[in-house]
């Protein structure tokens, strides 16, 4: 799907035609993908889809096997501290050091990082709540997820990378990370690129998203033109019908008899003109969630 | 400045917000002249994309509801303008017609929808009276 980027300045992440497999399981086939620089990319997929194989080849963790890897311009394998340096990361399993105190955590890690803010990590420990003696390994599931989220902003990186943040964390902790994630590109020009299941906060937060299946991208565009583009109609026919009669940008149907309701892809005028010229009436026309859409995309 | 957001209704989370400052000057909590949260702190609240809270004021502010002043900020617009008039006709018009149409299906005509109406405006006014 051609995508023209919103500016243009280079994207901050490039993926070009990425082919990886783990022996004979292809999980990414021939991807290629650009994140602009600036707002909320979502990554949004099903278990497997791929989206943790994708970061971990903007991390630098996984070499391209064929294709390219561009973040910052340069390649993550490579250049490893000309691009780590600049993002922050949170893996879905949060693996922190479990033998370090909170404090140590703190200042070990900002002994990486040049540009770690001493203040604003010591105010991030405290809005969440963060005991500096407390061993990590003692932390609750949604106390190492906001550890685990401090040492990812505390040097302001450029990139924040966020894999399945929300992952079998309670609301009250779900709500930190999504602040975090909203306080972090309200900074002029910093970028978060974060995968997701949980689509109800994806049309929250992303401007814009990709929707991964079986290590394919389906679909990339930004989250307005995705939700202004898809449609929910149901028709109403003047005799009942066996199956439903083809409409343009038809993504999936189902129905029976004289009323049949159509997910489809393109503007509410077109759809309403290409339903009246087969002699049907609009009965209704809803717009759909980021929920909605995905699923009838990935059955359809 | 109470807003809620569903993102499951489908309904565009721009438009959420420009409906629900729509109805909250049209029914007088927000007047003219007070100052709406500023994007960065509604965007934090309400948990939504930045530029999601400055579409929906953009939209607002082409319909003439608020209005941008030069020290930054966003007011709401003095509203004896006609289009204000138009806006609190237009949400009445809406809910006119969930109630026709409930009325319909439990068979109750539109005159006696008007009888009653006119029914509850005496009964509130009376207990108004007695307070």
């Amino acid at each position: 799907m051609p995508d023209p980027f919103p500016s243009s300045a280079p994207p901050i992440v490039e993926i070009h035609r990425v082919t990886r497999q783990f022996g004979n399981k292809t999980a990414l086939d021939d991807l290629s993908l650009a994140v602009p620089r600036g707002g909320v990319f979502g990554l949004i997929g099903g278990n497997g889809a791929g989206k943790t194989t994708l970061i971990k080849h903007v991390l630098g963790m996984l070499r391209a096997q064929t294709g390219s890897v561009r973040v910052f311009g340069l390649d993550p394998v490579e250049n490893p501290v000309g691009t780590l340096g600049r993002i922050g990361y949170l893996s879905e399993d949060r693996d922190l050091p479990n033998w370090m105190r909170v404090g140590e955590l703190m200042r070990y890690t900002q002994a990486f990082f040049p540009t770690w803010d001493a203040a604003y990590a010591e105010e991030l420990r405290q809005a969440f709540d963060l005991d500096d003696n407390a061993r990590v390994k003692t932390l609750s599931r949604g106390q190492r997820a906001r550890a685990g989220l401090l040492v990812a902003l505390a040097h302001r990186p450029e990139l924040l990378v966020l894999d399945e943040p929300s992952s079998g964390l309670d609301p009250v902790v779900r709500r930190d990370i999504l602040g975090a994630i909203i306080r972090t590109i309200a900074d002029e020009g910093r970028t978060v690129l974060f995968s997701s299941h949980l689509l109800d906060e994806v049309e929250r937060v992303a401007d814009r998203v990709a929707i991964i299946h079986q290590g394919r991208i389906l679909l990339t565009a930004p989250m307005d033109e995705i939700k202004d583009s898809h449609r929910r109609m149901t028709l109403r026919f003047g005799e009942s019908l066996d199956r439903a009669p083809a409409l343009v940008g038809t993504i999936s149907c189902m129905g029976r008899g004289t009323e049949w309701t159509y997910v489809c892809s393109g503007e509410s005028e077109q759809l309403r003109q290409a339903a009246q010229a087969m002699g049907a009436t609009v009965v209704d026309d809803a717009a759909l969630s980021l929920d909605e859409i995905f699923v009838s995309r990935i059955q359809g | 400045m109470q807003i809620h957001i569903s993102a499951t209704d489908g309904i565009p989370i721009y438009l959420q917000i420009v409906n629900q400052v729509k109805y909250l000057v049209a029914a007088g909590r927000l007047k003219a002249g007070d100052e709406l949260l500023p994007i960065r702190v509604l965007a934090e609240q309400l948990i939504v994309n930045p530029n999601t809270v400055a579409r929906a004021y953009r939209e607002l502010e082409g319909a003439g509801l608020v209005e941008k002043r030069r020290t930054a900020g966003t007011y709401v617009s003095d509203q004896g303008s006609p289009l204000a008039r138009r806006e609190r006709v237009r949400i009445l018009t809406e809910r006119i017609d969930a109630l026709l149409a409930e009325a319909r299906q439990m068979d109750i005509t539109v005159d006696d929808v008007v009888k009653l109406v006119q029914q509850r405006d005496t009964a509130l006014q009376t207990s108004r009276n007695q307070e």
